[in-house]
């Protein structure tokens, strides 16, 4: 299984080195990280923190973003291109199950999107350090992000698979995933806001609003990384929500959802006839 | 028959989408080493029978084993070999990477791949991207990948389409040593032409069932085509010998006859018969199209 799996994964590297897509993933995180931590560095002096905790604040806000849709867009092609394309049926041929080569292709996808985020919130976070200082806390703290933000495109990458499966076409699933991009990161903070709004400081914002933020794997990437540190919650402005949910909540969060969501790109993808 | 003797063994197959009956009642083996070659028209169910086959669709009723195995179950498919009509492989890699991956999936040995390259003549592309390949080049790629393994049973849809006369007599030799090692193959296509005509077997698809099952002399004399014999007649002699033989006139001096097989033997005596007015004569037995367009008719009728 695992000979099958890498056998997979490595053709599917190969072909997203090859389509630029590692160095153009890589390229626009490091240059979104970098113009965020020097355009965010104003606040340093009046907070009393350093350089580093600010850039990863920023950074936090930079990754709900841009994580998913980096994500969505490797994941989206990944069955309804194949099927379209005439690849999937001869592959599926092979005694290769659908599971397994939808492993494989997460390991490599997974190992792209690794790569763009080490590399580019990593050279931020230097950047930021050489320029303003850091301390064990903001370096923990960026550890912190970079893992997170690995966590988020993973279930992003899983989801972009169930609609590449679900959808018929190359098109469809591409816009099946901007779909999800927009209500998942945009719509869904949008619509808790405006309930916040007209609840008015009630019940739903005290007790149901905190688990809701939760439930979303943007929000709850958002809750870890505030949770994780005094400072960058300071920052970030985001320790009310947090303060009201245990700290195991959005850790497992955004650790099931991964599972989850690939999980239910595998239904997905039993259905698609090649 | 036990499961020995048949690599693949297709039983009262029924296949429907809807109340659209796609295949209807499909019985068909075919024997370790057996080349069998399956004729339809476009629609006549021939590339749902091997989507079936392969187990990437279920049939509605019916059974299929393929070398004992239900198909799609890891073993059924580690023991086929498939040809798509339309190979399509990922444009990014070149054609040595794509067959690794292949070979790899197979369960063989990566070493496996540089002699398949050779065997099917794309040693020199090999390190190319597949993207910049000719269609018929890639046709020899997905040839390569049904030779990985040992397999059963090779599937394979229209392999010659896209291929030059040369790349042709190629496969005519991979399909024949494919059968010498005990390969079952199953050749499907839309005409009869000097491949199918080259096969152990020829089964015919019309309108979702199977209309024909034989050897093609057997097709062939069943049918009982009339053979068609074409008479060139000295100048001014043409009337005279269509009033002797009958037949049609077809343009200034020639006429032509139609005789059954029986027939043929006195039909000649009769036209030596005739002496000096006969300057030449051509003798047409059925071509293979006329015998595919007869089991095509019949299943209309």
């Amino acid at each position: 299984m695992i000979a099958r799996v890498l056998a997979i994964a490595g053709a599917e590297f190969r072909i997203q080195r090859r389509n630029r897509w590692l160095a153009s993933a890589t390229a626009l995180m490091t240059l979104f990280a970098l113009a965020l931590t020097f355009a965010g560095s104003a606040p340093t002096g009046s907070l009393g923190v350093d350089l580093l905790t600010v850039a990863v604040a920023s950074m936090t806000t930079l990754a709900v973003y841009l994580a998913p849709f980096l994500a969505l867009m490797i994941a989206f092609d990944a069955v309804a291109g194949e099927a379209e394309r005439g690849t999937l049926g001869l592959t599926l041929t092979y005694p290769l199950s659908r599971g397994e080569m939808l492993l494989g292709k997460f390991a490599a996808h997974l190992a792209v999107l690794a790569i763009a985020i080490c590399l580019g919130l990593g050279a931020a976070g230097l950047a930021a350090w050489l320029a303003g200082g850091a301390g064990a806390e903001s370096a923990r703290a960026l550890a912190r992000l970079i893992a997170t933000a690995i966590l988020l495109g993973a279930s992003f990458l899983a989801l972009g698979y169930a609609a590449s499966a679900l959808s018929g076409s190359g098109a469809g699933a591409a816009g099946l995933a901007v779909g999800l991009w927009l209500v998942l990161v945009v719509l869904y903070d949008l619509g808790l806001l405006g309930a916040l709004v007209v609840d008015g400081g009630g019940g739903f914002t005290r007790h149901v609003f905190p688990w809701l933020l939760a439930l979303n794997p943007a929000d709850a990437f958002r809750l870890w990384n505030v949770a994780g540190s005094q400072e960058v919650a300071l920052v970030s402005g985001m320790a009310g929500a947090g303060a009201a949910l245990p700290v195991w909540a959005a850790p497992l969060s955004l650790l099931l959802w991964p599972v989850l969501a690939f999980v239910l790109a595998r239904a997905a993808f039993a259905r698609v006839e090649p | 028959m036990t499961d020995r003797d048949t690599a693949l063994a297709i039983a009262g197959l029924d296949k429907s989408y809807g109340r659209a009956q796609v295949l209807n009642g499909i019985t068909l083996d075919v024997a370790p080493g057996e080349r069998v070659a399956l004729l339809g028209h476009n629609g006549a169910g021939k590339s749902t029978l091997i989507k079936l086959i392969l187990g990437l669709i279920r049939a509605s009723g019916g059974a299929i084993r393929v070398a004992g195995h239900a198909p799609g179950s890891p073993a059924a498919r580690a023991a086929t070999a498939y040809l798509p009509e339309q190979v399509a492989f990922h444009r990014s890699l070149t054609g040595r990477e794509q067959l690794t991956m292949f070979a790899r999936l197979a369960g063989e040995h990566p070493k496996a791949v540089a002699p398949l390259l050779e065997r099917v003549g794309l040693t020199e592309a090999a390190d190319r991207r597949i993207g910049t390949w000719s269609k018929g080049m890639r046709q020899r790629l997905g040839l390569a990948q049904a030779l990985l393994g040992r397999r059963r049973v090779a599937l394979l849809d229209e392999p010659t389409s896209g291929l030059d006369p040369i790349s042709r007599h190629d496969l005519y030799a991979v399909i024949d040593e494919m059968a010498a090692n005990g390969t079952a193959l199953l050749i499907a296509s839309h005409a009869l032409t000097e491949l199918e005509a080259r096969t152990d077997r020829i089964a015919i698809m019309a309108g979702g069932r199977l209309v024909a099952d034989d050897s093609l002399a057997n097709l062939a004399r069943a049918a009982d085509l009339p053979t068609r014999i074409r008479l060139t007649a000295r100048e001014g002699a043409a009337d005279a010998v269509q009033a002797e033989l009958g037949g049609t006139r077809v343009n200034g001096r020639a006429v032509e006859l139609h005789c059954t097989t029986g027939q043929k033997m006195a039909q000649l005596a009769r036209v030596s018969a005739l002496g000096d007015a006969v300057r030449d004569i051509e003798m047409c037995p059925p071509s293979l199209e006329d015998l595919y367009r007869y089991y095509c008719a019949e299943e209309r009728r």
